[in-house]
């Protein structure tokens, strides 16, 4: 275990923090998953933070000119560039530090929140590359699986079979042909020392993570799933049930890697079927027999593959 | 429109450098609330203030009161139906909002 984890007892539904870095107001869509997940985030690591925005739906639905949902130091930049931009950010707090223009003693923690597109797709070489340098900071990818806020189009976070405007199911085509890339590993590789999986549906399980995230000492990477009932064809109020299906479905199992070691944190003994959580979408409405026991397949040999680097590692 | 007057939320001249926005949190002059077309309505015989509510609302829209209540603040609430979902005691329903 890593010794800057040590002190931290975690948070409990008894001692949440009460401030609220995110403000109400967001126009984010009505139950949208996403934004909870940022404003659970956000209440984890407090108020001493600068937090770094790549383009995407939470960029824009908390700062439409003259408004924004930040009490904290914000900073919006485009699609590609959000890691290196946090790595930016953290060199000059560390050089303000060293000239004695800055207390050096008041911990600031330098947060990127990006969405999958930001993460997977266009900002993936900023981030392999912050990563790599051994910046210490926190990457947040809220992970909405594909291009909401420009009209639903396919990332490579988008899982196989799911309907969006650039993988249209019909004749030749039963929607996204592609599995989905798998991020937190793509993070792992690089030997950075905390790697995690959440989800909003288990908050407690997500503000322990994050704010772990923010105490080790180098970067950190944190993948959130959040569901987007405007892109996912949903109803608002089911967002948290289905967080919590792709958990229990073992469609997004939760861990975490701590200095390479994986953990699962929520064990799933008793898996329900996968189709319990596709069919409550219109984005899988179309999915034939046959794709659904391919997607049931690789949910299952996936897990068999994080069970084994959980136990022999 | 009167002729010659300018309807924009501001000149270019006065627009901050940047676009910073100097204002933390301003957007909580924005009354989400109006896009609300379902209103929670919480029976507090039923509540056993076990705060689902207040941690799962995406606005945030939810506060206790001061007897341990966790009351909804229609000015941000859009009627989303998450509370109402995750209610273990099905404390919450959602009734149509009357214009
Ligand atoms: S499009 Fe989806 S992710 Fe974006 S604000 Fe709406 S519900 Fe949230
Ligand atoms: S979720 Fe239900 S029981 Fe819990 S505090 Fe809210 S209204 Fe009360």
């Amino acid at each position: 275990m890593l010794k800057e984890l040590a002190k931290f007892k975690g948070f409990s539904a008894k001692n949440l923090p009460k401030e609220e870095p995110f403000a109400p107001g967001h126009r984010a869509c009505q139950g949208c998953g996403e934004v909870l997940a940022l404003r659970l985030a956000l209440k984890a690591l407090g108020m001493n933070v600068i937090a770094v925005s790549a383009t995407g739906c939470m960029e824009i639905i908390s700062s439409p000119f003259p408004y924004t949902s930040w009490r904290v130091p914000w900073i919006h930049i485009a699609f590609e560039n959000a890691a290196a931009v946090a790595s930016g950010v953290e060199s000059a707090l560390k050089a303000l530090k060293r000239k004695g223009r800055f207390p050096k003693n008041r911990r600031v923690d330098v947060v990127v929140f990006a969405g999958d597109g930001g993460t997977a797709d266009i900002g993936l070489q900023a981030l392999s590359g912050a990563l790599e340098r051994g910046h210490d900071f926190v990457y947040i990818c809220l992970d909405n699986e594909a291009y909401m806020n420009t009209g639903v189009q396919r990332s490579s976070c988008t899982p196989y079979g799911a309907m969006t405007t650039t993988s249209p199911p019909g004749e030749k085509s039963f929607g996204q042909m592609t599995w989905k890339k798998n991020v937190p590993a793509i993070a792992a590789a690089h030997g950075i020392p905390y790697v995690a999986t959440a989800t909003p549906a288990f908050f407690l399980d997500l503000m322990n993570k994050v704010k772990k995230a923010a105490l080790v000492d180098g970067p950190a990477y944190v993948h959130i799933f959040a569901p987007c009932p405007t892109g996912w064809g949903t109803k608002g109020e089911e967002s948290i049930m289905l967080a919590k299906l792709a958990v229990e479905t073992r469609i997004f199992p939760l861990y975490e890697v701590i200095e390479g070691k994986y953990y699962i944190t929520r064990k799933i003994t008793k898996p329900k079927p996968v189709e319990e959580y596709l069919k409550r979408q219109r984005r899988f409405r179309h999915l034939a027999e046959e794709q659904i026991r391919a997607i049931q397949q690789r949910v299952d040999a996936e897990y068999e593959r994080l069970l084994k680097l959980a136990e022999c590692l | 429109m009167p002729k010659g007057k300018d309807t924009a939320l501001m000149s270019w001249k006065e627009v901050p450098f940047g676009c910073y926005i100097l204002e933390p949190g301003n957007s909580v002059k924005f009354k989400t609330g109006d896009w609300r077309s379902f209103r929670p309505v919480l029976d507090k015989e039923k509540c056993i203030k076990c705060g689902q509510c207040y941690i799962m609302c995406p606005e945030p829209a939810y506060e206790a009161d001061e007897e341990g209540y966790y009351i909804v603040d229609l000015t941000y609430c859009k009627g989303c139906g998450i509370c109402a979902n995750i209610c273990p005691k099905g404390a919450i329903t959602m009734v149509v909002e009357e214009v």
